[in-house]
């Protein structure tokens, strides 16, 4: 079978599973599936086909998500609207974090977005409309485009399903257009790509742009879920959390997101009465993975089956 | 405000820095050598004051023994982790580096939240310490004072032995090109290991000062190490006494920025470093 045939028959496995997932799983739980494999997903268009890595998109999805809420709750704006915000708040974002971190490379782009989120963290912890330790709590659903009643999990669900859908298509999109190949002829080798007369610069902000903006999207669309936003949100815990996420499910893979995600959030689901057992968990898949295991789980079923039908 | 109040918080600012020195300047000292950003040293760091306390209040070591004990106990478990595990990383993309540290960072604070909350515990002032100097225009409580001078008498020593001495050569020189240096006989190996041991045991050393200041808790390295971070990119890694005098100097500013302004204090240095990248990327002090 060829690469793409492989790609179509994963889409429809994962489009079924996640279709029927609320016949087996509780609703709230798939969604908040949804919105942080999307989230994910807008991490692994960075580190995956940009080469660089983030460690500060919780500020992304943070703001995404205190955006939105406030939309919602003070402004009363329709749930469509608060969550197109959220987004936009996080692509404006992007773009002025992006233009300060994208002009250095490697380590210390990841120091730089990492210390850039921990002063994000610090102003909603002060900022007066982020309502500080407490939070944006009761943030409403409204009808989506006035006409379906989010408040029915069934309906939200598929609803959070059609936004987790549209970003992965958008990302799919992104990275098969020349621009996403640019973008790997980039962090394949950058001086190359700047003798061919690339501005490498541009497309590594637009990049950074558009990751941000989707992980805004997943945070926007998390706090309709949960119906708040938090400081947990933009803490650095949960920009560790996302690496992790695509780590363990194969950096650079289309998929790996998604799984990685999945394994994650249900990991702290059945380890969450066991408190700080989440974090040594993770901290341990973490070393795991960098040692023994560095494709993670798509990344070596892909290898698995290409060894496969080569031989 | 009063006079005094600006020396209270010059005083606050240049223990963070002395802080802030005193990690950094393990995380040049690591880098330099092993391409990797030590994620792991704020844990190595609350290690230290950990290590400081069971000393006390299990073995009825006091401080003094401490000082002496605790960096070569963290030093030995930083040893062991670039046998087992950082040691398997140098020819991959140094990305895995701080992916894995920040890995150990993470079981490092979890199994010490788990056995201890995240509640502080008091380390008492050694007697010796106690008391307060009058200079005049402020008091300068004792163990603040020795703080200062102590971090900054460490902080020049490593200078010297970096820059100064043969051992330093060494250094310098396999940090430039370690196989060169490996053809002229000298075990490269086991000097990264020892120079990531010494970057750790001075992220202990560290946390035992800080453990009578600050108090000993699981989460103390977490926030601070990302302050760090900070520092060194605005320090840029590639000169000792760069790291020593940014380290230094954005405690005081930060210090200075609680009196004039105490609701920026917490972002300033990042604010800082901001502008520092869109001025000159490459660090105060770094090289291109």
């Amino acid at each position: 079978m060829s690469e793409l045939r492989y790609e179509r028959v994963a889409f429809a496995v994962m489009f079924v599973a996640f279709a029927v997932a609320p016949l087996v799983i509780y609703p709230n739980f798939g969604m908040q599936l949804l919105c942080f494999a999307l989230f994910a997903c807008a991490f692994n268009l960075l580190i995956g086909f940009g080469g660089l890595l983030s460690f500060g998109h919780a500020m992304f999805f943070g703001m995404g998500s205190y955006l939105a809420a406030h939309a919602a709750l003070v402004w009363g704006l329709p749930i469509e609207i608060a969550i197109l915000t959220g987004a936009a708040t996080s692509a404006v974002l992007g773009a002025v974090t992006g233009l300060i971190a994208i002009r250095r490379q490697g380590i210390y782009f990841a120091m730089i977005t990492l210390a850039l989120a921990q002063m994000v963290y610090f102003f909603c912890l002060r900022a007066p409309f982020t309502g500080g330790e407490n939070g944006i709590n009761s943030v409403p659903r409204t009808h989506l485009l006035g006409l379906v009643d989010l408040n029915q999990p069934l309906a939200m669900y598929y609803f959070v399903f059609a936004i987790f859908l549209a970003g992965f298509l958008l990302i799919h999109r992104i990275i098969h257009s020349p621009f996403g190949q640019v973008l790997k002829a980039i962090r394949e080798n950058e001086p190359r790509a700047v003798s061919l007369g690339y501005r490498t610069e541009r497309y590594k902000l637009a990049a950074f742009v558009l990751s941000a903006a989707l992980a805004g999207l997943a945070g926007a669309t998390k706090a309709m879920v949960v119906h708040n936003a938090s400081l947990t949100d933009v803490y650095w815990a949960m920009s560790g959390e996302v690496v992790l996420m695509t780590l363990l499910g194969g950096m650079g893979t289309v998929f790996g997101p998604v799984v990685g995600a999945v394994v994650i959030i249900s990991m702290q689901l059945y380890l969450a009465e066991l408190g700080s057992w989440v974090t040594i968990a993770q901290g341990m898949i973490f070393v795991f993975c960098v040692l023994a295991f560095r494709r993670g789980i798509v990344g070596e079923i892909e290898a698995f089956l290409r060894k496969r039908s080569a031989s | 405000m009063s006079t005094q109040a600006l020396f209270g918080q010059l005083l606050i600012g240049l223990i963070n820095g002395s802080f802030y020195a005193l990690l950094s300047l393990g995380l040049a000292v690591i880098f330099g050598l092993l391409n990797i950003i030590n994620f792991a040293h704020g844990a190595q760091y609350m290690l230290g004051a950990f290590v400081a306390y069971f000393l006390l209040n299990k073995a009825g070591l006091g401080y003094w023994w401490a000082l002496v004990i605790t960096p070569f106990v963290v030093g030995a478990v930083g040893v062991v982790i670039e046998r087992l595990m950082l040691s398997r990383l140098y020819k991959l993309d140094h990305l895995y580096g701080l992916l894995l540290t920040f890995g150990l960072a993470l079981v490092f604070e979890g199994t010490f939240s788990h056995q201890f909350g995240s509640a502080g515990m008091p380390y008492s002032i050694p007697e010796s310490l106690q008391g307060v100097q009058n200079l005049g225009f402020m008091y300068l409580p004792n163990y603040r004072g020795w703080v200062i001078f102590a971090s900054l008498v460490i902080c020049l020593a490593t200078w010297f032995v970096i820059e100064r001495t043969k051992l330093g050569s060494y250094l310098r020189a396999a940090t430039e090109n370690p196989t060169l240096v490996q053809a002229f006989g000298i075990n490269v190996p086991r000097m990264i290991t020892l120079t990531y041991g010494a970057g750790v045991g001075l992220a202990a050393l560290a946390g035992v000062f800080a453990a009578p200041i600050y108090q000993v808790s699981p989460q103390m390295g977490s926030s601070l190490i990302i302050v760090v971070f900070a520092v060194v990119v605005i320090g840029g890694m590639g000169s000792i006494m760069g790291s020593i005098l940014t380290g230094f100097g954005l405690g005081i500013i930060e210090g200075l920025t609680k009196y004039i302004y105490p609701e920026a204090s917490s972002t300033v240095i990042f604010v800082i470093m901001a502008i520092v990248l869109m001025i000159r990327p490459q660090g105060l002090f770094g090289q291109r």
